[in-house]
C-alpha cells in the first residue's frame, strides 16, 4: 500500500520542531507499525538523511518503550494494544497518517518522537514498593491471598509504564499510572503496612512532577494498552483521602538501649 | 594467559554452598559503605543484585541503556519460574530440580552450580511474594503451579503470561526503593562500551550517554555485568531489539574468557516469519504446551485447512516420538522434531515452515473460559500478529532463536577470568549446560542477583582495599575513554553505502543457515570464510548518519553489530570444534536415529575462549566437567 506520513521532527529539547511529510510505498498489511518505520528509516538513511528517533525495544507490547500519538490516538487505533503491536492492516492504501510524540509538561522532549519519562520512576521511588530486604521472607504459602484479590491486583500490576494515559489525558494527569501501583500493592496483604504512606507520597510526587489533576474524563482507560480500569483512580483517591486524615509520621524512638 | 579455576568448594554437593557461605570472608557493616560497586544492566539479575547489595550497605551505581530500569528484556518472559517447593505434593525436591536441570542441559553444566540454583530456588519465591508479586493463586489462597518442558512435576510459578514482567517489577521496585534511600545511583540511557582493567583487576567502566553523546569513565572496587544474552546475533530472534553482546564482548577483549558460545537455544513455539520486513520474532510461551497439542499432516503437501484433516491423518509427532513427555519434551528436542517434519515437506502455512499447536481438545475438555483464563493474553497477542483466531483455528508455530546458554565464563563465585569482574544472569554461561529448561532463566537470574552474588562479591571485596580513583587523570581510565571516542568517530566517518541493518541481516542469515538448528562441518567452514569478509566490508562501507553528540540510534546499533560480527565468528569456531551433538548444539554428522549423539570421552568440558587480539583466532581453554552425583547418560524423554 502507498501512504503519506506526517512525522514530528525535532533535533533536541531546545530546537523548534515541525511535521515533515514522507510519502511511502510498498507497505504490506503484515508489517507492524514500527516495521513500517524501519522501512522509512532505511529509506532516509540511504537518501543521506537522518532517520527518525523513536522509542521501542521488545516489539511485543510489554516493555513500555514504544509510544507515539497516531492520528491523535495514543498507540494508534487498536484498543488494548501498544504501537509495536499495531499492524498495518489497520490502514488502507492512500491513507494519511500523522505521528507525534507524547506531549506533557512532565515528559520533556529528547528528540523527534522520544520523550523523557523518568518522572514515572520518581513516582515509584516515592513509595511504589513494599519495604522488604532480601532474605528472611517467610514461606510464600503462609500468606494466603484469595484468587479474586490476586486477580484484581494483577489487573493493575499489568501496567507497562508507557505513559499513554498521560498523553491521552486532556490534563496530562498520571493518575492511572499512579493509581495502578497504589491498587496493585494496596490490595495485597503485603502492601498494608505502608498503604497510607505510599498513597500520600506517590500522589504528592505526581503533583511535584508537574502532572495535571484528574477530572475523570476517562481518556486514559481508553488509551491504556493493558486496559487498566479507571477504578484504580477511585481507589487512589480513597486511599489518599483516608491517609490524609489518619496518617502521622512515625516518631523517632528514643531511650532504647 | 588466563587460568580457569572453578573454585568449586570441596565436600558433598548438598553441603557445598552452606560450607562456602561460612568459609567466605565478610566485610563488616561499617566498612561496606566504603566500597563502590558498579552494576551494568537492570534486568532480573542486575536489578535484584543492585538492590540487594545496596540493602547490605555497599555504594552501588547502576547503568542501563534503557530510559528506565523497568524496560529490561526480562520483562518479556512469559511462562513462569521454577522452584523446588513441592507445593503440589507430586514428588518434587531440590534433588529432582537439580537432576532435571543437569539432564535437561545434556550433561554440559557444572553440577555444583546447578545444585546451588535448585537450593535457592525456594527462597526466590518467598522473596518475590514478600515484595508483592501477584503470582497466580488457587481459590483457597495458596499458590498455583503449572508444568513446563523437561519435567514431570508441576513446579512452575506464574503470573498469567506475564511472569517476567511481574518479577522484574518486583526487583525494579526494590531497586527504586534503594535509589530513593540514596544507596543506588541510577544512570539511565548510558551504554557501557568498555571495562577498565588496571593492575589485573576490573576497576571501572566507560559509558556513552545516549542522549547527549558524552563519553565518561566511572570507577569502582568491583564491576558486575548483568547484560543478558546474545541471541540477536541471528538478527531475527525473540530478543528485544536492543538486546546485544557489547558489554560482554568488550569485557572479553579485556581478558574475560567467553564460554560455550555455540550453545544457543532455539525455542520451538514462536510465531512464524511473515516476510522480509520482519524485525523480530514473537514467542508463544512454552506453557501453552500444557494444553496445546503439536501436529502436522501425515501426508506431504497436504494443504487442506486444519479443520478438514481428520484425526487419523494427523501426526502428533511429539506424542508419537516421546510418549512419556509428549508435548512437554524439552525445547531443543521439540525444535528439532518440528524442523524434521518441515524438512520432510509436512510443514503448514506459507513456505511450509510451521507446525500446528492445537487447543481444540483442551477447549472441548475444559471450556473456552478456562483456556482464556490461562492463556488469554497470549491468544490475543497471536491474533494481533497473525489475524487468525486461535480459539477457532490451531496456532501455527515454528522454532526461533530465544536464549543463549553460552556467555562469559565465571567461577563458582560468578567471577570472570578478570578479577573483580562478576557476570550474572543470562550473560554468564554457568547453569544451563547445552540446553536450558523452560522457566529456568528467571530462576537463574534472580538466584544470581538476590542470593548468590551479594554473598560472593563480599568474599572478593574483603580481599581488596577500597580505593577511589580520579578517573579524569588516571591513565587506565583516560586511555579507555579515548579508545571509545576513537571507535565512535571511526564509525561515524566511514560514510559508506550500506545501512547498519543490512549488515546485521546478512550476518543473521549466515548464522541461521550455518550455526542454527543444524550445523555441519562444511557449513561452519563456509561461515568462517564469509564472516571475516563481512567484517571487512562493515568497517569500510557502513553508513552511520548523524553525529555523536545527540541521540543517534544508528550509531548505537552500529557498535553493537560490529561486536555481533566478531562474536558470530567465535560461535562458528566453537561449533566447528565441538565434534558432537549436545542440547542446542546439533552437528548433523553426530546423531543416532535422529537424536543428538554426545561424545563424553572427548567433549565433557566447558570451552572457554581467550581473546588474543584483533583478527586473531581466540585461544581455547578447557574446564573439565566432572559428574559425581548424576550419572552421565544418553538423555531420553521417550
Amino acid at each position: 500500500m502507498r501512504l503519506t506520513l506526517h512525522v514530528w521532527r525535532q533535533d533536541g529539547p531546545n530546537s523548534a520542531g515541525k511535521l515533515e511529510t514522507y510519502p511511502l510505498d510498498g507497505i504490506e498489511a503484515e508489517m507492524s507499525f514500527l516495521e513500517m518505520f524501519d522501512v522509512l528509516n532505511d529509506k532516509l538513511t540511504v537518501e543521506g538523511k537522518e532517520p527518525i528517533a523513536f522509542g521501542h525495544d521488545c516489539r511485543e507490547g510489554i516493555c513500555g518503550s514504544c509510544s507515539l500519538m497516531i492520528n491523535g490516538a495514543a498507540h494508534g487505533p487498536w484498543k488494548g494494544a501498544t504501537t509495536c503491536q499495531l499492524h498495518m492492516r489497520a490502514f488502507k492504501d492512500g491513507d494519511q497518517i500523522w505521528v507525534e510524540p507524547w506531549r506533557a509538561k512532565a515528559f520533556p522532549m529528547i528528540r523527534d518522537l522520544v520523550v523523557d519519562r523518568s518522572s514515572f520512576d520518581r513516582i515509584i521511588q516515592a513509595g511504589g514498593f513494599v519495604s522488604v530486604n532480601t532474605g528472611g521472607a517467610r514461606d510464600a504459602n503462609e500468606i494466603l491471598i484469595g484468587k479474586e484479590t490476586v486477580d484484581e491486583s494483577m489487573d493493575a500490576a499489568a501496567c507497562i509504564g508507557c505513559g499513554a494515559c498521560v498523553a491521552a489525558c486532556p490534563n496530562a494527569s498520571a493518575s492511572l499510572f499512579t493509581g495502578a501501583k497504589i491498587t496493585h500493592l494496596g490490595l495485597l496483604p503485603q502492601g498494608q503496612p505502608e498503604r497510607d504512606r505510599r498513597a500520600l507520597a506517590m500522589v504528592e510526587q505526581m503533583d511535584l512532577e508537574g502532572f495535571g489533576h484528574c477530572t475523570l474524563t476517562g481518556e486514559c482507560q481508553e488509551a491504556c494498552p493493558k486496559e487498566i480500569s479507571i477504578d484504580v483512580i477511585k481507589r487512589m483517591n480513597r486511599d489518599y483521602a483516608v491517609a490524609s486524615v489518619r496518617y502521622a509520621e512515625p516518631k523517632e524512638a528514643v531511650g532504647a538501649g | 594467559m588466563i587460568e580457569l579455576k572453578s573454585n568449586i568448594p570441596a565436600g558433598p554437593i548438598d553441603e557445598k554452598w552452606d560450607k562456602h557461605r561460612f568459609d567466605m570472608k565478610l566485610v563488616n557493616p561499617a566498612n561496606k559503605r566504603k566500597y563502590d560497586v558498579i552494576v551494568v544492566g537492570a534486568g532480573l539479575a542486575g536489578a535484584s543484585a543492585a538492590a540487594t547489595m545496596a540493602e547490605l550497605g555497599y555504594n552501588v551505581s547502576c547503568f542501563v541503556f534503557h530510559d528506565s530500569p523497568r524496560r529490561a528484556h526480562s520483562i518479556a518472559a512469559q511462562g513462569g519460574i521454577n522452584a523446588a517447593k513441592n507445593y503440589q505434593n507430586d514428588g518434587d525436591s531440590i534433588q529432582r530440580l537439580f537432576y532435571d536441570t543437569v539432564k535437561g542441559g545434556d550433561f554440559r553444566a557444572r553440577e555444583a552450580n546447578v545444585y546451588r540454583l535448585a537450593q535457592v530456588s525456594v527462597n526466590i519465591i518467598d522473596q518475590c511474594v514478600a515484595q508483592g508479586v501477584p503470582f497466580a493463586r488457587e481459590y483457597g489462597g495458596l499458590l498455583a503451579n503449572r508444568s513446563f518442558g523437561g519435567a514431570q512435576v508441576s513446579r512452575t510459578f506464574y503470573a498469567r503470561g506475564q511472569t517476567g514482567q511481574q518479577l522484574l517489577i518486583g526487583a525494579y521496585q526494590a531497586l527504586e526503593r534503594q535509589i530513593s534511600l540514596g544507596k543506588v545511583k541510577m544512570h539511565t540511557q548510558s551504554e557501557m562500551l568498555d571495562v577498565v582493567v588496571h593492575e589485573g583487576r576490573a576497576r571501572g567502566i566507560v559509558v556513552r550517554n545516549l542522549v547527549n553523546g558524552d563519553i565518561t569513565a566511572h570507577s569502582a572496587d568491583a564491576v558486575v555485568l548483568a547484560t543478558g544474552g546474545y541471541g540477536n546475533v541471528f538478527f531475527l530472534s525473540t530478543n528485544a531489539m536492543y538486546s546485544n553482546v557489547t558489554a560482554s564482548w568488550r569485557a572479553h577483549k579485556r581478558g574475560a574468557a567467553f564460554a560455550n558460545p555455540c550453545y544457543t537455544q532455539i525455542h520451538p513455539t514462536c510465531i512464524p516469519v511473515s516476510g522480509d520486513h520482519q524485525s523480530k520474532l514473537t514467542l508463544m510461551s512454552e506453557s501453552l504446551r500444557n494444553d496445546g497439542r503439536v501436529w502436522v499432516p501425515k501426508k506431504q503437501g497436504d494443504h487442506r485447512p486444519a479443520s478438514q484433516i481428520p484425526d487419523s491423518e494427523r501426526d502428533y509427532f511429539l506424542e508419537r516420538k516421546y510418549p512419556s513427555f509428549g508435548n512437554l519434551a524439552p525445547r531443543d528436542i521439540a525444535s528439532r522434531a518440528a524442523k524434521e517434519v518441515c524438512d520432510e515437506g509436512r510443514g503448514v502455512g506459507p513456505g511450509g515452515l510451521g507446525v500446528y499447536l492445537d487447543f481444540a481438545d483442551s477447549i472441548k475438555r475444559l471450556g473456552q473460559k478456562t483456556i482464556s483464563e490461562r492463556y488469554g493474553n497470549l491468544f490475543d497477542m497471536y491474533q494481533r500478529i497473525t489475524d487468525e483466531n486461535p480459539y477457532e483455528k490451531p496456532m501455527r508455530i515454528y522454532p526461533a532463536v530465544h536464549y543463549t546458554m553460552g556467555g562469559t565464563w565465571v567461577d563458582y563465585n560468578l567471577m570472570s577470568t578478570v578479577p573483580g569482574l562478576h557476570v550474572i544472569g543470562e550473560a554468564n554461561f554457568s547453569d544451563h549446560g547445552a540446553n536450558r529448561l523452560g522457566a529456568s532463566a528467571l530462576m537463574q537470574g534472580l538466584a544470581d542477583g538476590y542470593f548468590v552474588l551479594p554473598y560472593t562479591i563480599g568474599n572478593y571485596l574483603a580481599g581488596v582495599k577500597p580505593e577511589k580513583v580520579d578517573v579524569d587523570k588516571h591513565p587506565a581510565f583516560t586511555d579507555a575513554v579515548n579508545a571509545v571516542k576513537a571507535q565512535t568517530n571511526r564509525l561515524l566517518n566511514i560514510k559508506g553505502k550500506r545501512t547498519v541493518d543490512s549488515f546485521h541481516k546478512e550476518l543473521g542469515k549466515i548464522m541461521w543457515d550455518h550455526c542454527g538448528m543444524a550445523r555441519t562441518r562444511e557449513g561452519l567452514t563456509l561461515a568462517l570464510e564469509q564472516i571475516p569478509k563481512l567484517r571487512e566490508e562493515f568497517w569500510s562501507n557502513v553508513n552511520v548518519p548523524g553525529s555523536g553528540a545527540t541521540l543517534n540510534q544508528s550509531l548505537e546499533k552500529a557498535g553493537r553489530v560490529a561486536d555481533f560480527i566478531e562474536l558470530g565468528e567465535l560461535m562458528c569456531r566453537d561449533a566447528l570444534h565441538r565434534e558432537e551433538s549436545c542440547g542446542g548444539h546439533f552437528r548433523v554428522e553426530y546423531q543416532e536415529e535422529g537424536e543428538a549423539l554426545r561424545n563424553d570421552d572427548d567433549f565433557a568440558y566447558v570451552a572457554a575462549w581467550e581473546w588474543t587480539g584483533d583478527g586473531q583466532p581466540q585461544r581455547l581453554h578447557k574446564e573439565p566437567l566432572e559428574y559425581e552425583n548424576v550419572k552421565m547418560a544418553t538423555r531420553s524423554y521417550k
